[in-house]
């Protein structure tokens, strides 16, 4: 299993830990994540993948360990300096997380409107065409409740992209999509990372896509990194645990149920205790 | 008992705790460097939401409100043969108390819990951590403009509700029982001071202005994010700023009007 060989990391996470009230959810992971290149991060549902997204964009603060971003420590910075760090990242929520009161065009212009003070006519080129890029240039007058919610998960992309920031986190951008639509995402992710060299982080469950995309996958379980490298490197691991995993399989060392007692104990027996 | 009296330090703590978030978010919300063209568009709406929108029930209540005034003074002051000063009983009471206290508690149940229910909602729905995410600081952005529409309209609603309601009284006491207007009028100009009393309405007004709108938006920025932590935090907005209004009230009352 290799770590990642590139010298030039954008992200370094060393020695960081995290809890939710008595559940810790992190165990001194340590990830350095590359620069320019696409880093998928996966594992099971609840081993808290969002958590490490928020965790990098400095909205949780670790119990312990550190996370620095081009040299700069999230949690050590003051809080108008971590602002200004975020004017160079992107993050697509898992729920989309538009604002409800702005229309799709808003939605997207808001970033550029906030952070530059680019002419009017040039704010609307630049959200048209990123409105473009995930399809739905049609729909920049709707408001959000009036999108589904692939589409709404798609504005919320074009959002997270519209300062085209160096450092973009996607949290399951796949998941709600069509086929079509997901080979759209996945070379629109790759075309930006292409043609940028941003640095994108892709939270996913879609083993096929993020195969297809990733340059170097983390594969997260129970509070640690259980494997990280490249996707061949990844399918020819042997571990149980990796196999289970990219293979799909509901029996194995990776617990697919949240806590661990008995199903049979828990259904017929707790009633007479 | 032990227990008990550990329960009852943990419950004092957390609020101990709570008031000094709020004056954390209420402090770095204030202190912000002003940035006059982003805010003041914000600052408009959220006055036209929270304030304008609030001018109805305000009209209606002070009318009522001033028309039972009169209505109650004459029946008093009747039998006293002075029914000639019911308009200085009607301004004075909506001067000093009435007008104040009525309009911060329906500020509260009107504007109060609509803040609160919008900005948690906003929490919920992840677009506060999306701002954050974007660069953008929530407090400067969505708290700021709301506290400062808050502020602002609370004592101009008050003093509406004052004008509103003094129109109610010589409504019933003039035209409809017969007062004479020159009286009701001259009597309530000489009894009626502007500092001893116009101004320290005003002053109420501000203070509750001041506290209904923090409570309000602590709750929606603090509140647990989902339905029933919503709904509890509007209702604790409802429940604490009618409190804090009625408590402040006696004290400054008792500091304005109480010749201690
Ligand atoms: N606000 C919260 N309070 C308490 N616990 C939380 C909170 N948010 C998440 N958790 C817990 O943290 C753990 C990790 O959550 P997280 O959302 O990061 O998972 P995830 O890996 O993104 O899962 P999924 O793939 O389903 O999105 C979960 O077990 C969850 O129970
Ligand atoms: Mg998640």
């Amino acid at each position: 299993m290799s770590v990642n060989n590139s010298p030039e990391s954008i992200i370094d996470i060393s020695a960081l830990s995290f809890s939710r009230g008595t559940r810790q959810i992190f165990r001194h992971v340590d990830m350095k994540i590359p620069r320019g290149k696409i880093t998928a991060i996966m594992g099971p549902s609840g081993t808290g993948k969002t958590t490490l997204l928020k965790l990098i964009g400095g909205q949780l603060r670790p119990d312990g360990g550190h996370i620095e971003i081009d040299g700069l420590d999230v949690h050590g910075i003051s809080r108008q300096q971590l602002f200004t760090l975020r004017e160079r990242m992107g993050m697509l929520f898992q729920s989309g997380a538009l604002f409800t009161d702005m229309s799709v065009y808003e939605n997207v212009a808001f970033p550029i409107k906030v952070h530059t003070k680019l002419p009017d006519d040039m704010v609307r080129d630049i959200v048209l065409l990123k409105l473009q890029a995930v399809g739905l240039r049609g729909a920049r007058d709707l408001m959000p409740s009036e999108l589904s919610g692939g589409m709404a998960r798609r504005v919320a992309l074009a959002r997270a992209i519209a300062l085209d920031p160096d450092i973009v986190m996607y949290d399951e951008p796949f998941t709600g999509q069509d086929p079509i639509a997901k080979g759209v995402l996945v070379k629109l992710i790759r075309q930006i990372n292409e043609a940028l060299g941003h640095t994108s982080i892709i939270v996913s469950h879609d083993i096929q896509e993020t195969m297809s995309i990733a340059d170097n996958i983390f594969l997260l379980s129970d509070g640690e990194v259980i494997a990280s490298g490249s996707p061949q490197e990844l399918l020819s691991n042997q571990t149980e645990q990796v196999k289970q995993f990219m293979q799909g399989l509901p029996d194995g060392p990776v617990p697919f149920h949240f806590s661990d007692d008995d199903v049979l104990e828990d259904l017929y027996f707790t009633e007479e205790r | 008992m032990l227990n008990q009296f550990a329960l009852l330090g943990r419950s004092v703590l957390d609020r101990l705790a709570g008031i000094g978030r709020s004056g954390g978010v209420v402090w770095q919300s204030l202190v912000a460097k002003p940035a006059p063209f982003v805010m003041f568009p914000l600052l408009l709406k959220q006055i036209y939401f929270i304030g304008v929108l609030s001018l109805v029930i305000i009209i209606v209540s002070g009318l009522f409100i001033g028309m039972v005034l009169g209505l109650q003074g004459y029946t008093i002051l009747v039998d006293y043969g002075s029914e000639q000063a019911v308009g200085q009983m009607v301004a004075l009471s909506l001067v000093r108390e009435l007008a104040p206290v009525v309009t911060a508690l329906l500020f509260a149940g009107r504007a109060g819990s609509a803040l609160t229910a919008e900005i948690g909602l906003m929490k919920a729905t992840e677009q506060l951590s999306s701002l954050e995410m974007i660069g953008v600081d929530p407090l400067r952005r969505i708290v700021a403009p709301r506290l400062w529409a808050g502020f602002i309209s609370m004592p101009i609603l008050a003093i509406i509700f004052a004008m509103v309601g003094i129109w109610g009284g010589a409504l019933v006491s003039v035209e409809w029982l017969g007062i004479f207007e020159g009286s009701f009028w001259s009597n309530m100009q000489n009894s009626v001071s502007f500092t001893g009393d116009v101004l320290n309405g005003v002053i109420k007004a501000v203070v509750f202005g001041i506290v209904v709108t923090w409570i309000a938006v602590f709750q929606g920025y603090d509140c647990v994010p989902t339905s029933e932590g919503i709904s509890q935090a509007t209702t604790r907005t409802v429940v604490y700023s009618s409190l804090a209004v009625l408590a402040l009230d006696f004290i400054l009352t008792a500091l304005m009007f109480g010749d201690l």
